[in-house]
Parts: C-alpha cells; sequence; structure tokens
C-alpha cells in the first residue's frame, strides 16, 4: 500500500518536472507554427532585409528595427556594463562586507521596479533633458539606452558580484604577498579569474537589453526608419510587436510573429553563449 | 609614462567608489521621484473608488484588485509546479541526462523575454484554447514565467537541508514521500516563500506579458475568465495615451510601494532564512 503511494507520487513528480521543458517545446512550436508560413511566404531575406515595413501594403521588412534593437542594446551596454562591473569590484574588494550587505540588496532594487516606471522617468526626465541640451525629438536611441543601460545594471552587477567573490582568497593573498597594490591584485589577478563569470553577466544583461519592451516603447519615439543618430527616434523588435499587436491580423499579424520568432532565436542564442561562458567557469575552479 | 602604483589604487577605488554612488544616486532618485510626484494623488479615495472616464478621473480600485488576484493565480498554478520539479530533482534523482534537460529548458525559459511570453499565452491560451482575455489566461501565462525562479530557489532551498534530517527520518521508517513532506519541505519552507515571493514581485510589475493575455478590462472581475487591468497595465495606458499624468503617476506611486514592500519582505525573509543555516 504504502510502497504503492510510493510509486505513485514518483511518477507525479516526473511529469511535473516535465512542465518547464513541456512549456519551452509549447512556446517554441507556437511561435514556429504562426511565424514560419508567413517567412515562406515572404521570403526570409526580404524580411530581415528590406527597410520598408509597411503591413497595409504587404511590405513586410524588420532591417530598420533590427538595427534599431542593436543600436539601443549596445548603448544600454555601454552605460549598464561599466557601472555595474565597477559597482561589483567596489563592493566585494574595496568595502567591508557589512556595507555590501547592505548596498547589494539595494541596488538589487532597481531590478525590481517595473519597467514601466522605468520607462515613463525616461519619458518625463531623460527625454525632455536630452531635447533640451542635445537637440533631437528627446524620444531616441540614447534615451532608450540610458534607461535600458539603468535597467540591466543590476543583472550585470549580481552575476558580476558572484564570479568575482568565487575567486579564491589565496589569489588575493599570493599577488598582495608579492607586493602588489589592492588594484594591482583585483586588476592581474582576480578580474582574469572572474573573466568568464563577468562575460556571462554582461550577456545576460544584453538579453534583457534586447528582450525589454515597454520601457523602450515609452522612451525610443518609435518611428519606422533607419536611425543615423543617437538622437533618432527609432522603433526596436520588441516595440513592433507590442505596438501592433492589438489591432493586428491575418498576415500583419503572422509578421509580428515571426519578429517575435528573429528575438527568440537570437535570445536563445544569446542565453545559450552566456550558459557556456559560466560552465567554463565552473570547469576551471 | 608610468604611473606610481600607488596613485593607480587610489585612482581605481575613486572611479569605482563614485560610479558605484553614482548607481545608488539614481536608486533613490527614480523612488524619490515617483513617490514625490505621485503621493499627492493617491488617497483611500484614489485607491478604493472606481475609475471614471477610463481613468481620468476617479480611483484604481479594480486594477488593485486585479494587481492582487493575477500574481495570486499565477502563484497558485506555478508554486506546485516548480516546488514538485524541485523535490524530483533534489530527492528523487541523481544527475541524469533527464536533469540535465530539466536544467537546460528552466534556463532557457528564465531568459525569454517577457513579450514573448505575452505572444505565446495570446495565441494558445487565449485563442487556442479560447480562454480569451482573463484572469486564468493572464495566470497561465505568469506561471510559466515565474517557474524558473520557484524552481531554482525551491531546489537551493531543499539542498541546504541536512542529510542528517533525512537520514534519521528514513531510519525511523518513513518512506521518501513521508521524509520528503514532514521532515524536508518545512525546513526548506523560508527558502521556497522567498522563491514565491520574487515571483509576486516579477508579476505585480510585469506588463507586457499581461496585457496581451489578461486584456485591460476596467471592470471588476467576477471569475477567473474574466478580463482584468492590472496597475501596471493601467499605469501604461494612462501615461501612454496620454489620459490623466496625474493618475499616472498616483498609480506608479501605488506600485513602486507595492514592489518595494513585496521586494524588502523577501530580503528579511531570506536573511532570516539565511541567519538560521548559520545557526
Amino acid at each position: 500500500m504504502k510502497l504503492k503511494r510510493e510509486k505513485l507520487v514518483e511518477k507525479v513528480l516526473l511529469v511535473v518536472a516535465c512542465s518547464t521543458i513541456l512549456s519551452l517545446m509549447l512556446i517554441a512550436v507556437f511561435m514556429l507554427k504562426e511565424g514560419v508560413p508567413f517567412l515562406l511566404k515572404v521570403g526570409l531575406r526580404r524580411f530581415l532585409f528590406s527597410s520598408e515595413w509597411q503591413p497595409r501594403n504587404g511590405q513586410y521588412g524588420i532591417y530598420p528595427m533590427i538595427v534599431a534593437s542593436l543600436w539601443v542594446t549596445v548603448g544600454a551596454l555601454l552605460v549598464g556594463g561599466p557601472l555595474g562591473i565597477a559597482g561589483a569590484i567596489f563592493l566585494t574588494e574595496f568595502v567591508p562586507r557589512g556595507v555590501m550587505r547592505v548596498v547589494k540588496p539595494a541596488i538589487e532594487l532597481l531590478a525590481g521596479i517595473p519597467s514601466v516606471v522605468f520607462g515613463f522617468i525616461g519619458v518625463m526626465v531623460v527625454a525632455p533633458f536630452i531635447r533640451e541640451y542635445a537637440g533631437g525629438p528627446g524620444l531616441s536611441v540614447l534615451a532608450a539606452a540610458l534607461i535600458l543601460g539603468i535597467m540591466i545594471l543590476p543583472t550585470v552587477m549580481s552575476i558580476s558580484t558572484d564570479a568575482i567573490s568565487a575567486v579564491p582568497q589565496s589569489f588575493r593573498e599570493g599577488a598582495l604577498a608579492l607586493g602588489a597594490t589592492r588594484w594591482q591584485a583585483v586588476h592581474m589577478v582576480v578580474l582574469r579569474a572572474a573573466r568568464s563569470g563577468i562575460i556571462a553577466g554582461v550577456i545576460l544583461g544584453m538579453g534583457r537589453a534586447i528582450g525589454e519592451t515597454m520601457a523602450v516603447i515609452m522612451v525610443a519615439g518609435n518611428a519606422v526608419k533607419m536611425p543615423h543618430s543617437p538622437l533618432d527616434s527609432v522603433r526596436t523588435l520588441t516595440a513592433n510587436i507590442a505596438l501592433e499587436m492589438g489591432f493586428a491580423t491575418g498576415m500583419h499579424r503572422q509578421a509580428l510573429f515571426a519578429t517575435g520568432l528573429v528575438l527568440f532565436v537570437v535570445i536563445m542564442l544569446l542565453n545559450s553563449l552566456a550558459m557556456s561562458a559560466l560552465k567554463k567557469r565552473a570547469g576551471t575552479r | 609614462m608610468r604611473i606610481e602604483p600607488k596613485h593607480t589604487q587610489r585612482a581605481a577605488v575613486v572611479i569605482l567608489g563614485s560610479a558605484t554612488l553614482f548607481t545608488l544616486v539614481i536608486l533613490v532618485l527614480i523612488i524619490v521621484f515617483v513617490l514625490e510626484k505621485g503621493l499627492p494623488a493617491v488617497s483611500l479615495e484614489f485607491l478604493f473608488t472606481k475609475p471614471q472616464e477610463m481613468g481620468r478621473a476617479g480611483g484604481i480600485l479594480p486594477t488593485l484588485v486585479g494587481t492582487i488576484l493575477l500574481p495570486l493565480v499565477a502563484i497558485a498554478i506555478a508554486m506546485p509546479l516548480g516546488v514538485g520539479t524541485a523535490i524530483y530533482l533534489t530527492e528523487y534523482t541523481r544527475e541524469t541526462r533527464l536533469t540535465r534537460i530539466i536544467r537546460f529548458g528552466t534556463d532557457c525559459l528564465a531568459g525569454i523575454p517577457s513579450i514573448i511570453f505575452g505572444l505565446f499565452g495570446f495565441i494558445f491560451f487565449v485563442t487556442t484554447l479560447g480562454m480569451g482575455w482573463s484572469l486564468l489566461s493572464g495566470g497561465l501565462t505568469l506561471a510559466i514565467m515565474v517557474l524558473p525562479t520557484i524552481i531554482r530557489t525551491s531546489e537551493e532551498a531543499i539542498r541546504a537541508v541536512p542529510n542528517a534530517y533525512r537520514e534519521v527520518s528514513c531510519s525511523l521508517g518513513a518512506t521518501r514521500w513521508e521524509t520528503v513532506v514532514k521532515v524536508v519541505l518545512p525546513n526548506a519552507l523560508p527558502g521556497i516563500v522567498t522563491g514565491m515571493m520574487l515571483s509576486v514581485g516579477r508579476s505585480i510589475g510585469e506588463t507586457a506579458a499581461v496585457i496581451f493575455t489578461a486584456g485591460s478590462s476596467l471592470r471588476m472581475p467576477h471569475s477567473v475568465f474574466d478580463s482584468t487591468r492590472t496597475m501596471a497595465v493601467h499605469f501604461y495606458i494612462l501615461a501612454r495615451e496620454g489620459i490623466s499624468n496625474e493618475n499616472a503617476y498616483g498609480t506608479a506611486a501605488v506600485l513602486v510601494i507595492a514592489v518595494l514592500l513585496v521586494n524588502m519582505l523577501t530580503y528579511w525573509l531570506m536573511h532570516r532564512f539565511i541567519a538560521r543555516k548559520a545557526r
């Protein structure tokens, strides 16, 4: 009787444990089911590399949005990457543990602030500031990069902090014993040992920046055109989906799913890159 | 030119320190800005009356209800699945190809952006399964989204339970499942609750995945099949369509306070958990 129940529990748990894989497969299948027929009809090349996005006239080219996503993401990395890594180094190597225990959760609170709130601050504070002092419409690549940079900062920082903390204490002591200053020990020994973990943090931050939607819709301006300067208004891949999903039907809706599919593939590639970087770290330890 | 190591050391400390300080200042400024602009609009009346003219006037009661109900539905679905998976991974199997696949799937799921969840939820739950824009569709979509968080934190918490506990339980004649239910889970509870709270925090602030699955009806939901609008979605619509800046700020303030409270509670729990482990 008891034994029977044990067997049953184990089977149920096995089924439950497969729920993540099932979800992932469902997501992949439905994205493909909606996106692939469209891609076959229009042609992958024309979809990816044409600059004309006029769903009403049957023109579906997402090239400007791919470029926009790229610009915004690189900009976000330039803002959030250095700040996040600097914070991680400072908190692990240069301040007492007690300070870190207060500051780290405080910065991680940043991660909890909803993206719509970030977007709103972009609209109310950052965009007017840019319009005033740099010109252009204000709602722009630059505004999006600044806001997204702040948003990905906690991701970059917390993964980098873990990586730096994981470097054995003896590495630091060895360097210090050889007469290195604290900073020399950090940048010559510790950072080198923690490199792949930090890279993983940056890649995951990049994934967040590419995938972010609501904040970007609010601050990037959403004009479908190729950006020529950081002050131009752009529409990213994610913004394109969210903006038009509400009223799209037929081919148009399929085009949005195909856009999602492109995003899905890019994110999956980035994630597996980050995972292999993290694995490398585990392997060298 | 060679710079004295003493000077580079000092420069490094100053630069790294000011970068960290800058980050902290931004965090404080964001919160202060939202609260300063929003709190004047917030009152009991604002919280507990229905909105009028699409939110131009009146309060936010239905969105408050939506913001409480939607994470509840999501958690009710995700907790059994997530904790069950964690139990399976830690107590019922060794590292096999299957567990590696499950871990890989969990990692992948964690990286998918919320707009993709929104698209999927819309085409699968709302359209294909015919649930329409509803609490249920939104809850299911959010459940999949927070599943990785719950699995990871629960797994960690379960692993942290000392093996001696299990051995004692088994030596007293308990079966594996009895050990899990009576010994392992109670001891892992604070960690599991932490994962749950993290998920609630994420669900409260989520917009992209919710707006296409739970819809944006301002009516009070009466069952899980009714559409609802969360505060995050309400705030987005108010701000984006320029309906009312004042009410948008007010909603944002309530939203930020809710998220901060949930997150601080989570840290407090986590801290207690760590303190207990250290004892």
